[in-house]
């Protein structure tokens, strides 16, 4: 089962989404001066592309470790709900709280899309080795593109710099959007890209955290009025 | 230390700055989520909060983008996303469409604006 799930990233297209971006941290890594071992181990165990892009950025550009640190913390607040909403799909009676430790590290964007169309193909009791399995190769994925992103940053054209930064914002919303089956996920997406602009002008430093409380609140709302009326 | 990886000061900076403070949301979310069954209702609330909070994200990373990207200009890359979610939704909801029709207005904008 952890064969399968390894092997599940070759059917994803996210995978190679997720090759190309890595390939621009490793470059990026080399760019701002990090070390390819420094940029290795933080691919596998920061494992969340904007908050690698934000901190080699930001370090490199001369913020304090505590800026980097809030920078990198509010990029990943995201991180929380997402765990949340995955991990009781991979959830057995017997499950105990460090069989979920890797499932949860694993969870990123891709993970969280792919966790749920895949689990649902998988026999509830062997989803957590299947989710490992999973992780596992699109770490793998990743490390092994970060490395060649490093080596060849030098031999890349400025424009692939361009094209892999606008991978990030594409992919995180095609790959939500698909996501959002229900009502209240797709009124979330929508209201969430409105209303972060008009919250953003505040500049209270948690700008994503209020605007995607108050407009996933709302879709909820929505979808509770909506359920009521049937 | 080894040149690979650098020195301990690169090393702790890593964990201070990057490591932990992604990685304890993912941890906080174990705590909540290990203790909630699938079929809660506070699930949909929290998938609808999850998804906007990377609304915001994507939002944030169009109108203040890391490095290259910010050669192009804001309505090029406001108007990558809008192309590539027409190509979405037209192919039968194919992220790689949506992807490839974004990727391809945002670098004819680098090429002729940029």
């Amino acid at each position: 089962m952890f064969a399968l799930g390894l092997r599940s990233i070759v059917t994803s297209v996210l995978t190679y989404v997720l090759f190309a971006t890595f390939i621009g941290i490793g470059a990026l890594a080399h760019d701002t001066g990090f070390s390819l071992g420094w940029a290795l181990l933080g691919s596998a165990l920061i494992w969340a592309g904007p908050a690698q892009v934000i901190l080699m950025s930001s370090l490199h550009s001369g913020a304090t470790v505590i800026q980097a640190a809030l920078a990198v913390t509010v990029t990943a607040v995201r991180l929380m709900p997402m765990v949340v909403s995955l991990l009781p799909m991979m959830k057995t009676p017997k499950t105990k709280y460090y069989h979920l430790i890797l499932p949860a590290h694993f969870t990123a964007v891709t993970f969280w899309v792919e966790g749920f169309r895949l689990f649902p193909k998988v026999p509830r009791e062997q989803r957590i080795i299947f989710a490992n399995g999973l992780g596992t190769g699109f770490v793998s994925v990743c490390l092994i593109a970060t490395t060649i992103g490093y080596q060849t940053a030098a031999q890349l054209p400025p424009i692939f710099g361009v094209a892999v930064l606008a991978l990030t914002p594409l992919t995180f919303l095609y790959s939500t959007a698909l996501n959002a089956r229900q009502t209240a996920d797709k009124l979330a997406l929508v209201l969430g890209v409105a209303l972060y602009p008009a919250v953003a002008t505040l500049k209270t430093g948690v700008d994503i955290l209020i605007s995607g409380l108050v407009a996933g609140t709302i879709a909820y709302g929505v979808h509770v009025v909506r359920e009521r009326r049937r | 230390m080894s040149e690979f990886i650098g020195d301990w000061h690169a090393l702790l900076i890593l964990l201070v700055a990057g490591i932990l403070p992604n990685g304890v949301w993912r941890m906080l979310g174990l705590w909540i989520g290990g203790g909630v069954e699938e079929d809660a209702e506070i699930l949909v609330w929290v998938r609808a909060v999850a998804t906007a909070i990377l609304a915001g994200v994507i939002t944030q990373i169009l109108i203040v983008p890391p490095g290259a990207l910010a050669s192009v200009p804001i309505a090029i890359r406001f108007g990558a996303a809008a192309a590539g979610f027409a190509a979405f939704l037209g192919l039968r909801q194919s992220v790689l469409a949506g992807v490839a029709a974004g990727e391809a207005v945002i670098l004819a904008g680098k090429y002729f604006l940029g």
